[in-house]
């Protein structure tokens, strides 16, 4: 199922399928290991519900909600 | 002397292998131009002597951070002769996206694996040559910490540098390789070093790099307009990085060999995680970590042991013991108990002013027989300074290894992850919390540590409200007008005045805050993009170095511009315009009893009438110049406030009457102007917002953009101008309140409005100009077919 990051359910895994948002961002994302292919794992959410915490390529990395919502997923099922 | 560069993702152990290879050699420096801090040292343990260079830690050699811009140009420009990438092994993937980077370069790279230990001990295997034969770069196991392999890792590195590399790119099976190849011809033709290095970012269209070779960047757009990609179109910047990705985890993975990965699932850092960033729990947890740390620092009733209230209070002072308070033991045992247990930092301050207490006494000894004035200046100018400086040392030491061990164990990373989403609604992220708390130990570190700010709004933001975290040097003026206030009025709680006024300064940063976010600081909140490091237990020395890295910048400054400020305030103080000097000595200490003729006097007394909408002017009479001195004072260095207010009193009173605390003293200035409570409050604020001390003028001013210091002075003195007087006025004639919030609701109402119709103006501006290069667009075409 395709869905943006940001709409990930705690615990629940994918693969990246593309990263968009504007250049800055989406370099920053790229250059932390967000890439296309890459499995991800929603770990948690902050106290107040954002940001995220993800781990992705063996390390923990948090983004925003916003940023998260660049970020296109396949779900695992 | 050869030059070796370290490089490497952040949290890889740089610095320590830094400090290991450098020894005691090692200095810091600024990158010019930008912020950054620059390490150098010598390592002098191989055949011979070689420079080693501490690039700050990054990710990647994009063109976005200060960081990375400064390690880019410094490989590229400075040439150095070898670049040691350090990588964490635990992390292998995300570090070696840095390495693909770096190998692009003409420059010989070897690659020190650090944290093999680690790895070991979670029951992975990394097979370190294959990792060699993969990258074509020399590989060398290390652990940083335990300095193995250190002896290896230079040999061969200076073994290298003799041989010199050219750059190598793994993007050569990548559907953008003969761009590259072709824009590398190109450059190499035109005899640009690093042709490979330079393609590759021409090919994503880096910023930097378009603007260095606009010639080029034809070649490019030409060549996107006959390339589709199906998943990246023409995105080039995506399809290197995820070719850099693909190839790293296509390749080098297999030179690990994972443990089962299901079995380990629960790391004892997952499981500190879950408690410490737990839904519920996470804010209190810190919240009680926080107040934890400020009561052990700052305390005077060690874990509330004597009550929490002065009713409940049982312990009795060492006076009601019956010890005389005059014997050197007894003050001794003072500095660990009277009436209560101190906290520890509480205790190590009073033992480190006890002893600073004991070399003023042999120093006046000494001066005994000197003429007066070089007594003075000795004692009182240039010990008084030290002390008054040197005084507050303990306490950020204390505060600032309680931080250092949240940083090092990976909590302050937590933090920020917990705080963000607060921290957003005020514009800023949550990585700004680090820097605003560490204001309250000393403005100076703090400055410094905003350049972990990755956004330049934010860091300006942040440097401008730092002063408003009240420090260790304003602590002293809280606590003397609070209590006098208390001794001469009979009203109030001293701690709930001092505890007020902190809050009242965060209030104030995040008011600060907000309005610049909705006028000069436009702009988006900034991105928020962090590893969240693994838990680590805080090892002592790497504790001792980060604890050195925050307090080295308050102790180079106490020892040149606090030190040279106090004894301009000491000069300005003691001597008339006549250069008489104008210290006499009453009951054995040396007192200026005609403050008013002294240059400091008559300054304060021209600027006076300054001071009176803030309740501590022209209404005080002829005393009332007191206070405005104090300020004065206060602008170049906080601690002079207290000591001023010894040398006011002692004018005002006639006699000598200064005490540690310096309560009596303002009770003394009180009785002599008649000067009201709000008038004291406003008094108090006014010296913790306005401008802090020269010190940290001058690193605000280092660390700012070029340009932006005297706005940030001109903010300071407006902010605590109008907040003290507000102050004055709604606490001297409470419907003054309706007039300053008309005027509040006013200046909230413009904002709004205002930025309301800014994004409407802007894309009215936007579509003009779209509609203007259409216009050109069109003439262009017309000439061509003509």
């Amino acid at each position: 199922m395709v869905k943006q990051l940001s709409d990930f359910a705690v615990g629940e895994r994918g693969k990246v399928k593309t990263v968009t948002g504007e250049g800055k961002i989406r370099r920053r994302l790229f250059d932390m290991g967000v890439t296309p292919g890459a499995d991800v794992l929603l770990k948690k959410k902050a106290p107040l519900g954002d940001p995220l915490e993800i781990t992705i390529r063996g390390y923990e990395l948090t983004l925003r909600q916003s940023e998260a919502a660049c970020v296109t997923m396949e779900a695992d099922k | 002397m050869k030059k070796f560069a370290l490089a490497g993702n952040p949290n890889c152990g740089k610095t320590t292998l830094f400090n290991l290879l450098t020894g005691s050699t090692a200095y810091v420096g600024n990158w010019p131009g930008v912020t950054v801090d620059k390490r150098e040292g010598t390592y002098k343990g191989g055949e011979e002597k070689v420079d080693i260079v501490d690039l700050p830690g990054i990710y990647s050699l994009s063109p976005y951070t200060p960081e990375e811009i400064v390690s880019r140009n410094y490989i590229l420009d400075e040439k150095p002769d070898c670049v040691i990438n350090i990588v964490d092994a635990t992390n292998l993937e995300r570090n070696l996206y840095l390495t693909t980077q770096l190998m692009e370069i003409d420059v010989p790279v070897i690659i020190a694996l650090n944290m093999m230990d680690a790895v070991e001990k979670s029951g992975d295997k990394i097979d370190a040559k294959a990792l060699e034969q993969k990258t074509g770069l020399p590989v060398v196991a290390i652990s940083a910490l335990k300095g193995a392999g250190i002896k290896e890792l230079m040999d061969r590195a200076i073994k290298l540098s003799k041989e010199g590399r050219k750059g190598e790119t793994l993007l050569k099976n990548s559907p953008i390789a003969h761009l590259i190849r072709d824009v590398a011809i190109a450059l190499e033709g035109q005899k640009v070093e690093n042709p490979l290095f330079h393609a590759v970012k021409l090919s994503e269209m880096d910023e930097i790099e378009a603007g260095m070779h606009p010639e080029l960047v034809e070649t490019v757009d030409k060549f996107k307009a006959t390339f589709t990609d199906e998943t990246f179109g023409t995105d080039f910047e995506a399809i290197v990085a995820d070719a850099r990705y693909k190839y790293i985890s296509a390749n080098y993975s297999s030179v690990v060999e994972k443990k089962n990965t299901e079995e380990r699932v629960l790391s004892k850092s997952d499981k500190a995680d879950r408690v410490l960033t737990h839904r519920i729990w996470g804010i209190p947890i810190f919240l009680v970590i926080l107040l934890g740390i400020f009561h052990l620092t700052f305390s005077e009733n060690l874990l509330f042991l004597n009550g929490f209230t002065d009713a409940q209070g049982w312990m009795p002072t060492l006076e009601e013991l019956g010890m005389d308070t005059g014997n050197a033991g007894v003050t001794l045992l003072a500095c660990f108990y009277d009436g209560a247990v101190f906290s520890p930092g509480v205790m190590i301050t009073n033992l480190w002013n006890w002893i600073i207490g004991w070399i003023g006494t042999l120093l006046e000894l000494c001066c005994a027989n000197a003429a007066p004035w070089v007594g003075s200046f000795v004692v009182d100018g240039i010990w008084g300074g030290l002390s008054a400086v040197l005084g507050f040392l303990p306490q950020i030491l204390v505060l600032f290894l309680f931080f250092s061990i949240l940083e090092d164990s990976g909590y302050m990373a937590r933090v920020a992850f917990i705080l963000d989403r607060i921290f957003r609604k005020f514009g800023l992220s949550g990585r700004a919390f680090m820097p605003m708390i560490m204001g309250f130990g000393c403005s100076l570190p703090a400055m410094i540590n905003t350049r972990t700010l990755a956004d330049e709004q934010e860091r300006t933001a942040t440097v401008r409200v730092i002063p408003f975290f009240s420090c260790g040097a304003k602590l002293p003026i809280l606590t003397a007008v609070a209590g006098a206030i208390v001794a001469s009025f009979g009203v109030g709680n001293a701690d709930l005045i001092t505890y007020g006024m902190y809050v009242l300064g965060i209030v104030t940063a995040i008011v600060c805050v907000l309005i610049m976010r909705s006028t000069t600081m436009r702009g988006d909140v900034p991105p928020f993009i962090m590893e969240l490091p693994t838990y680590h237990r805080p090892l002592f020395k790497g504790l001792m170095i980060h604890l050195w890295d925050k307090t080295k910048h308050f102790v180079k400054k106490a020892f040149t511009i606090i030190f040279a400020s106090t004894i301009i305030i000491w000069f300005l103080s003691s001597f008339s315009w006549e250069w008489r000097f104008l210290l006499e000595e009453v009951e054995g200490n040396m007192v200026n009893l005609q403050t008013e003729q002294s240059i400091l006097g008559s300054i304060g007394m021209l600027i006076q009438p300054l001071f009176t909408p803030l309740g501590f002017g022209s209404q005080l009479g002829a005393n009332g110049w007191v206070f405005a001195v104090a300020a004065l004072t206060g602008l170049v260095a906080k601690e002079n406030v207290i000591a001023t207010f010894g040398t006011l009193a002692a004018a005002v009173a006639g006699s000598y009457i200064a005490t540690e605390e310096g309560i009596t003293e303002v009770v003394a200035m009180i009785g002599a102007t008649g000067i009201t409570i709000p008038a004291l409050i406003s008094f108090i604020a006014f010296n913790m917002l306005t401008i802090p001390c020269f010190a940290a003028c001058a690193t605000a001013k280092a660390e700012l953009p070029k340009g932006k210091f005297k706005w940030t002075l001109l903010f300071w003195v407006c902010t605590s101008y109008i907040v003290s007087s507000m102050i004055y006025l709604i606490g001297s004639w409470w419907w003054t309140a309706f007039v300053f919030a008309a005027a509040i609701a006013a200046v909230v109402v413009t904002i709004v409005l205002w930025n309301k119709k800014r994004p409407a103006l802007k894309k009215a501006a936007a579509e003009r100009k779209a509609e203007q290069i259409a216009e050109l667009a069109v003439s262009d075409d017309e000439k061509e077919e003509k």
